[in-house]
């Protein structure tokens, strides 16, 4: 089992938390300008990068908090987690 | 004309069996719960809780504050739990909506959706670290701290009530049947 640190909470075991797919995704400003593709690019297109990906994740049974953290897709490895709105952590590739 | 409605008290743990020794578990029922969210940063709003309750808001994450009437757990970094004597949340409840009214704040009363059980005995820690991954090691987790976290599935608010061990889980009313029935089976082994 993997720990995670909770930006709150300290390190927990990974059965209290749930991934909830790439992070730091922005509503386009104005949906009604977007084209069919351009929205379903949006809506359904994810990147699934083989290395560092940013994600977002909920510690459901604890803090029940959203924060994002940085995993090697690869390794399974934690690289960073951070609270939402904070600076995105810079890590090696 | 219709009778006036009777509330009665009721505690889903009611008539459940005892552990046969060594252990043992105890159904806090009726104990007042109250959820209370506001901002922490916020001086006027730590003043308001203290002036109510005469307790410091524990700010760090799985702490809790006390005195002889009232807990307040941290619960969320914008977030706390208060536990109060059996039939005082409604009072307390409404002295802390005073309080804090014209604040960005939130006092719910949550009592009927919680169910408290108080476990106990030398081999507690053991019996909890059969069903929940938190490190309940005697020096990680001690007196006066509180832990959210799972218990063989159920979300369960774990709170160390003493180093003796005595431990408080508290969690969801329909969750609680079950919970129970868990303790008793785990805690068959170290039946004195």
């Amino acid at each position: 089992m993997l720990l995670i640190d909770c930006p709150w909470c300290g390190r927990r075991d990974q059965l209290e938390f749930s991934c909830h797919g790439q992070a730091h995704i922005s509503r386009p400003q104005y949906p009604d300008r977007l084209s069919d593709e351009q929205w379903g690019d949006y809506v359904f297109f994810r990147d699934n990068p083989k290395g560092v990906h940013y994600e977002r994740w909920v510690h459901t049974h604890g803090c029940r908090r959203w924060f994002n953290a940085v995993r090697n897709t690869v390794t399974d490895e934690f690289l960073a987690t951070y609270k939402p709105g904070d600076p995105v952590p810079a890590v090696e590739q | 004309m219709a009778e006036a409605f009777q509330p009665v008290k009721f505690s889903p743990l009611s008539g459940l069996a005892s552990p046969a020794g060594g252990i043992a578990l105890v159904d806090r029922a009726y104990i007042g719960k109250i959820n209370v969210r506001g901002n922490a940063d916020n001086a006027e709003f730590q003043a308001g809780i203290k002036r109510c309750l005469h307790l410091e808001l524990p700010l760090v994450p799985n702490t809790t504050s006390s005195n002889a009437q009232h807990i307040l757990f941290w619960s969320g970094p914008n977030e706390w739990l208060l536990h109060c004597p059996e039939d005082t949340q409604a009072e307390v409840e409404s002295t802390l909506r005073q309080e804090v009214s014209g604040l960005h704040a939130a006092v719910t009363d949550v009592t009927d959706y919680y169910a408290v059980i108080r476990l106990s005995g030398a081999k507690a820690r053991e019996v909890l670290a059969k069903g929940t991954p938190l490190d309940v090691h005697p020096k990680i987790f001690t007196r006066g701290e509180c832990a959210q976290t799972c218990f063989a599935h159920a979300s369960i608010l774990l709170h160390c009530v003493d180093d003796s061990p005595i431990f408080d889980l508290q969690v969801r009313w329909s969750f609680a049947e079950y919970l129970w029935q868990y303790l008793l089976d785990a805690a068959r082994e170290y039946a004195s």
